[in-house]
């Protein structure tokens, strides 16, 4: 069980799920999630390929930089989020649509 | 080079950071109607960040164990960019839509953008590459959602948010998967992994480099990774979308050079005239295809648009468009046509949206409506914007004839399989001439003629368009000294 192709398929279905949500969901924290989802989908691959690769240690800080920088991400992406909340009331990405198509 | 040694090159990146602080230290003290003073501390750290680059010297070298490096290539990005940046603030100052807004953060974020495009131009490791493009997006969606009373601003930033959150996410995975194929997260040491990679691996590779032209083509605004521009550029403060449109570009267009270059070249990309794509990958022909997609979505879109404003933010895809008709060509002489064209392109492009901001303060719009009779009535801006329309366009004399003239002539001398490309180029410049000269159309025959003139009132308005209008003109004709700072800055880091 303990094997590189296993972990490299969890990662891709999650990074398949992220990739879904992203594209159907409306709701802006529902979208968030999706991309959560791919941004962990691709520190597994990291993970994986330092243990089982034989690799050095850049897989592993490579995660930790991109553990820091999706709460980085998310942090302004939801105060963006309230923002949108206190003009619009609500936060359907659909309904926010005032520009030009 | 290890890391304290390599603290004694990165004078530059620390004054940066030093200015940062004293900007947030300084916002503090300042009341909010004062706050705009802050851009002068900001202003301050910028003279002394170019200084240091131009103290530092053409060392040739890589930084932080061959995280960064250190070259003449470098130093050229990091100087446009602080042109830039330097513009947009002086612009700042009058531009209506800050005026309710405490503005002391957006000149501090603005130079916390200024460090992750200097990082951006210097990356050579794929670690490096993610936290500089993380940097520089992560600050553009506070800048593009600043107006936060603003419906508009609102919209640009969550889409910009989404956006870049999610391309980003793609990139990352498809550097991950490069990281499983070749071991290591240094440029160079990836080059020589592929070159040794068996026929199979091929398609991860493949499935790869297309996951991370998706990063890089957001940045740059490609086709088909354009969709958020014209509401983010529409919706933004136009003194950002200005600086979106050029200085994220240019950083994006150094970052995406150096990266496929080094990484899917042979070792000889970038130092010889011509190179090759490792392992048989499609990289030309797919970089041929999406550059002719770009120029010709920006620039039939751009012709069916009311307000000048969003004509311009398709026209910066188009103007991506044109210099990636370079990427492709594998030659050192289309490396050098983007840089001269980057350069050109700053110029002009600043100068149109500036004088779309003047306007803006004017009429209290941005159509193409709010521009009918502005020639006649105010006569200084509205010859500065027919000489900007007219470098867009890319008419001699002017700059965007140089700039143009080097990518087609590269594109050409590269042999007969790119001709098609260079005639798509030159089909799009027709095109840009219809929509370019329709501002010039409003400004100067529809309307009526008004009596009295206006010249700007402030001097900082005259010195900026002035500073913009000058060099686009000039460079039209004597360009010899910055075709010469261009061909001496194409010395790209090789490896230790």
């Amino acid at each position: 069980m303990d094997s590189l192709t296993n972990y490299l398929f969890v990662s891709v279905v999650l990074f398949a799920l992220g990739l879904y949500g992203v594209i159907t969901r409306r709701n802006g924290v529902a979208v968030l999630m999706g991309v959560e989802l791919i941004l962990n989908s691709a520190n597994i691959n990291f993970l994986a390929f330092a243990r089982f690769g034989g690799m050095n240690m850049a897989g592993h800080v490579f995660a930790l930089f991109v553990i820091v920088l999706a709460a980085a991400e998310a942090a302004v992406a939801l105060a963006i989020i309230i923002n949108i909340f206190n003009n619009f009331h609500t936060i359907n990405v659909d309904d926010v649509s005032e520009l030009k198509q | 080079m290890s890391n304290l040694n390599s603290l004694s090159h990165f004078w530059p990146e620390l004054i940066l950071t030093l200015t940062v602080l004293t900007a947030v230290v300084a916002d503090l003290f300042y009341h909010k109607d004062e706050s705009r003073k802050v851009a002068w501390w900001v202003l301050g750290g910028l003279a002394l960040t170019l200084f240091a680059i131009q103290m530092g010297g053409s060392t040739v070298t890589d930084l932080f164990m061959g995280t960064i490096a250190l070259d003449p290539f470098s130093e050229f990005f990091k100087i446009l960019v602080l042109i830039a940046t330097v513009l947009v603030i002086l612009t700042s100052f009058n531009s209506n839509e800050l005026q309710d807004y405490r503005v002391g953060e957006y000149y501090s974020i603005l130079a916390i953008m200024v460090f992750g495009l200097f990082l951006m131009a210097s990356a050579i490791d794929i670690l490096m590459v993610y936290l500089a493009i993380e940097v520089v997006s992560i600050m553009s969606f506070f800048l593009a959602g600043y107006l936060k009373k603003n419906p508009h601003s609102n919209e640009a930033s969550l889409k910009y948010v989404i956006y870049g959150a999610f391309s980003s996410g793609i990139m990352l995975y498809g550097l991950s998967i490069l990281f499983g194929l070749t071991g290591t997260t240094k440029f160079v040491e990836m080059q020589a992994a592929i070159s040794g990679l068996s026929p199979d691996s091929n398609l991860a590779l493949i499935i790869s480099a297309v996951f991370i032209l998706a990063g890089f083509g957001y940045k740059i605004s490609a086709v088909p990774f354009h969709f958020w521009t014209p509401d983010v550029y529409e919706g933004s403060p136009t003194t950002i979308t200005a600086y979106l449109s050029v200085a994220p570009k240019a950083a994006g267009f150094a970052m995406l050079i150096r990266f496929f270059n080094q990484v899917f070249g042979d070792s000889s990309a970038l130092v010889s005239e011509s190179w090759q794509a490792l392992n048989q990958i499609p990289w030309p022909q797919l970089m041929g295809v999406l550059a002719a997609a770009t120029m010709t979505v920006g620039n039939l879109v751009a012709i069916q648009q009311k307000s000048v404003k969003r004509m311009l933010a398709y026209s910066s895809i188009a103007h991506a468009g044109y210099m990636m008709m370079a990427l492709p060509l594998m030659s050192k002489a289309g490396v050098y046509g983007i840089m001269m064209y980057l350069l050109m392109y700053l110029f002009m492009n600043l100068g149109a949206f500036f004088v779309v901001i003047y306007i803006q303060g004017k009429t209290g719009g941005e159509d193409f409506e709010d521009f009918n009779g502005m020639g006649w009535k105010m006569p200084f801006v509205g010859v500065v914007m027919t000489l900007f329309m007219l470098s867009l366009t890319g008419l001699p004399p002017t700059a965007g004839f140089i700039g143009k003239f080097y990518l087609f002539a590269a594109v050409i001398e590269a042999g007969p399989q790119y001709y098609w490309l260079a005639f798509v180029g030159v089909l799009n410049s027709v095109i840009s001439l219809y929509y370019y000269f329709r501002v010039v159309k409003h400004m100067y025959f529809i309307g009526e003629r008004s009596e009295t003139v206006e010249m700007p009132e402030s001097n900082l308005v005259t010195f900026v368009l002035l500073s913009l209008a000058i060099p686009t003109f000039i460079f039209g004709w004597y360009f010899a000294p910055v075709a010469n700072w261009v061909s001496e800055s194409l010395v790209i880091f090789q490896g230790m």
